[in-house]
């Protein structure tokens, strides 16, 4: 019996995004007791299709991490893909949706493979180096925009056919929420079950003992940011058929939301550390509360306020998962003496 | 010598760090106007001593006494306090300042109206002190331009700025030239006149006893004793530093060896060794002596292709090799367990299965895709014949006692069945027992013809477990002794460049 307890304790203790799930969880139930509207069908399906966009950088961005490094640019990857393709687009409206999206990803893949020949290849840090790729991706989208005479995409200058994947069900699912869960489980599968995911984990938790094994540390690093680009780039084509009205700032400052959910969900910026299924928690647990706030609060004050409260409410996330962690783990010490 | 009250004392001071003993019983009286050497050898609590008078570590027992007073060193400025100044083996400088700022910092003269740093007191104040250690360079100058000897004598100066009555010297002379040894020693003769208290940490015997009055031995953290110079040989102190029981460890049997396995000639890299040639056959472990610092480990790193040669050629299994990465030494069959367990052997975070199957990860998956069930026996097939301790293969690494961290890491390498294995300080740190299981371990390796070579700084380990000893020192292979010959004596002679007293078969490089 007391054996028994003990091992569920280890399990739950084991379980690392437990704390942040639970927070969650507290977060779900406040708003809905406070607007019973937010557990509507459509609300849920709402806040989904928001964190559809951030889930999916998420997922290149937790790879990142795990191997001990961090990608800024990915906001501006994002701009660029959502700009370029919304412009080939309008040129040719007759283009298929999956080439669309294969086109989003491949120049993201390229943008990631500079990032990854950056840090891998040229031993640069990689927060001075995505910073430093942040600006020219960026700036090349206001140079692609000139050259092109493009200023701004709008719905009008996208096919019906390209627009209605953010509207059409597969099956009573959103075929636009079909991507990032498809995503999300290879994802999973590639960190958790693949030979190159486990060097992801290796790479990062320590490079020299990973080198010494034989693993080669610059090809999984490489490889951890061409997947970021890429699925920045994928991004990108969502953010044009989702909002239909794409400027040169899209995704602007978007890596900060990115690098949050991703650590807010447990994966340690010191490497090694987490995985997926807290990176799923962490975008969640923004998009819940980037919705809570929109109706929750009062709309004449809020506006002001909504900043601070949304940095305050991570904030107070990030200390309750530390406070319950420490608290699992003094019992799983406990359990084992 | 004088006869009057030491300036400083210690007394049967105890020092444990989470239950390792680093010092069990060590005394010391320390006299104005003499020089006292402290000998022992690697890990035989000399840096511990040195922390506690310096205050940087407090003892869990024992006394400390300043003029025979009771007293408690709590931190470094205690100590300072007390007039105990220590020059490290480093210099802890900091290069970007000037040499006058480094000796007053944190203490600047200033003005007491503008409360401006009086800069032309402070330099001429300095220019004062580096005549007294024969330094003569300006007292703007910044660091970073000095030499080592240099930068040393500036450390010396500050300790005089200090008022210091006992000066500590952690092996000053291990970076310098023999003429800038004999300057240094010069001034320390001269402080000894002037009646400081002077304390020497050394691994050159000729220089202790060309410098020292008195000789303190410690070994395995205790004080064997404290003797006039006068009255003690070189042979005699290494006989001090080493003589202990061997009977408590393993002992290898006796092998035939089989082909010759590991062969290297003339590995040279600049500025860490030259010269190196030796083989390793199947079935033998040869041991690799040396003091820390020797190159030892800068060899293994070499050979294993984690570091570039300069020169040299190496042969595995009559096949010539030259690594470029630890991936292609990994797969031509050679295993290297490294010196640090925690920075270089083991990914903490991850489990122990995950960490025993990382260099094998092409061989336990298929298409990409591992096999957590195969990957699950091989850990613990290991994990049972290394007799791991612990919870389950699935329990993060970080959990695991150093001894068993150990296991995990040798599990990781035997793994990858090598031909050859290179183990760099294999016991450093573990328990007792666990360093018994990775004896016994070693000596089934190279009964079932496992071609070892061991780098260690554990003396005993040495000479119980190696069928053949190499010593090491500066870089360079200074000797061959075959197990029937190997003393203790010998191998730290060797090691430490003494000629005297034995004859050692030197350079039997083929």
């Amino acid at each position: 019996m007391a054996l028994d307890r003990r091992r569920l304790g280890t399990a739950v203790a084991r379980f690392r995004e437990a704390g942040i799930l639970l927070v969650l969880i507290g977060l779900i139930v406040a708003v809905s007791l406070r607007n019973s509207s937010f557990l509507s069908p459509s609300n849920l399906k709402g806040i989904a299709l928001d964190g559809a966009i951030l889930a999916i950088l998420a997922i290149g961005e937790t790879a990142v991490i795990l191997t001990r490094n961090i990608d800024l640019s990915v906001g501006a990857i994002l701009g660029f893909s959502a700009l370029f393709v919304g412009v080939v687009l309008k040129v040719h409206p007759d283009l298929p949706v999956a080439l669309a999206l294969g086109l989003g990803a491949g120049v993201g893949l390229l943008f990631g493979l500079g990032n990854g020949l950056l840090v891998a290849v040229g031993q640069v840090p990689a927060i001075i180096a995505t910073l430093g790729t942040l600006g020219i991706y960026r700036g090349m989208v206001f140079v692609y925009s000139s050259w092109s005479n493009q200023h701004e995409i709008t719905a009008s200058d996208l096919s019906g056919n390209f627009l209605n994947l953010a509207t059409e069900n597969l099956l009573g699912i959103p075929v636009f929420l079909l991507i990032p869960a498809v995503g999300l489980v290879a994802a999973a599968y590639w960190l958790g079950h693949t030979r190159s995911g486990r060097q992801v984990y290796a790479v990062g938790g320590n490079a020299t003992a990973a080198r010494l094994a034989g693993i080669s540390v610059e090809r999984t690093v490489l490889l951890a940011f061409v997947v970021s680009g890429a699925l920045a780039g994928l991004g990108g084509v969502l953010y044009t058929t989702r909002y239909a009205q794409v400027d040169t700032l899209a995704g602007n400052g978007l890596e900060l939301n990115v690098i949050a959910a991703v650590v807010i969900g447990g994966t340690s910026t010191n490497g090694g550390t987490g995985g997926i299924l807290g990176t799923l928690i962490g975008v969640t647990l923004l998009s819940v509360i980037d919705n809570a706030l929109v109706l929750v609060s009062d709309p004449g004050t809020a506006q002001f306020w909504e900043r601070a409260i949304y940095g305050l409410i991570i904030l107070g996330a990030v200390v309750a998962d530390t406070l319950i962690s420490r608290r699992l783990q003094r019992a799983l010490r406990r359990s084992r003496i | 010598m004088q006869t009057s009250a030491p300036v400083l004392e210690l007394r049967h001071i105890r020092k444990a760090f989470s239950g390792v003993v680093a010092l069990q019983d060590a005394t010391l009286a320390l006299e104005a106007g003499t020089v006292h050497a402290l000998v022992g050898e690697n890990g035989a609590g000399k840096s511990t001593l040195i922390k506690v008078l310096a205050g940087v570590h407090e003892p869990d027992a024992g006394q400390i006494l300043v003029d025979s007073v009771p007293v408690r060193f709590g931190n470094p400025a205690q100590a300072r306090d007390a007039g105990v100044a220590v020059i490290y083996q480093e210099p802890t400088l900091f290069p970007d300042l000037s040499v006058a700022e480094n000796i007053y910092m944190g203490r600047h003269p200033i003005d007491s109206r503008s409360r401006r740093v009086r800069w032309s007191a402070l330099h001429e104040s300095v220019r004062q002190l580096l005549d007294q250690v024969g330094l003569a360079i300006d007292p703007r100058e910044r660091v970073r331009g000095l030499s080592v000897a240099d930068q040393q004598l500036v450390e010396v100066a500050k300790a005089l700025s200090l008022k210091a009555r006992v000066l500590i010297m952690d092996e000053p002379t291990a970076a310098l030239t023999p003429s800038e040894v004999e300057r240094l020693f010069g001034i320390v003769r001269r402080l000894r006149a002037q009646g400081a208290a002077i304390v020497f940490i050394g691994h050159r015997l000729d220089e202790i006893f060309a410098l020292s009055d008195r000789i303190t031995v410690l070994r395995d953290g205790l004080g064997v004793g404290t003797f006039p110079a006068s009255e003690l040989d070189p042979a005699r102190v290494i006989q001090l530093m080493v003589g202990r029981a061997l009977e408590t460890l393993y002992e290898k049997q006796p092998a035939t060896p089989g082909e010759t396995v590991l062969r290297v000639e003339g590995l040279a890299r600049e500025g860490s060794f030259a010269g190196i040639s030796f083989d390793v056959r199947a079935g033998e472990i040869v041991g690799l002596a040396g003091l820390v610092g020797a190159g030892r480990t800068e060899v293994a790193r070499a050979i294993f292709g984690i570091d570039r040669l300069d020169a040299g050629q190496i042969w595995l299994r009559d096949r010539p090799v030259r690594f470029s990465s630890p991936r292609q030494a990994v797969r031509a069959g050679l295993a290297y367990v490294p010196e640090d367990r925690q920075s270089q052997g083991l990914v903490l975070p991850l489990p122990i299965v995950q960490n025993v199957t990382l260099p094998l990860l092409r061989e336990l998956s298929a298409g990409g895709m591992l096999r957590p069930a195969r990957e699950a026996a091989v850990a613990e097939d290991y994990a049972r014949q290394l007799r791991l301790r612990a919870s389950s293969v699935h329990q993060a690494a970080r959990e695991l006692s150093g001894g068993n961290q150990q296991k995990v890491v040798l599990s990781k390498w035997l793994a990858t069945r090598p031909v050859a294995l290179i183990l760099d300080e294999p016991t450093r740190g573990i328990d007792v027992g666990a360093k018994a299981e990775v004896h016994r371990l070693m000596g089934e390796l190279a009964a079932n013809g496992l071609a070892i070579l061991l780098i260690s700084s554990d003396l005993p380990e040495i000479l119980a477990m190696s069928d053949r000893v190499l010593t090491m020192r500066e870089g360079r292979l200074v000797g061959e002794l075959a197990r029937a010959e190997a003393t203790p004596e010998r191998v730290m002679a060797a090691a430490a460049g003494q000629p005297l007293a034995v004859p050692l078969a030197v350079g039997t490089a083929r």
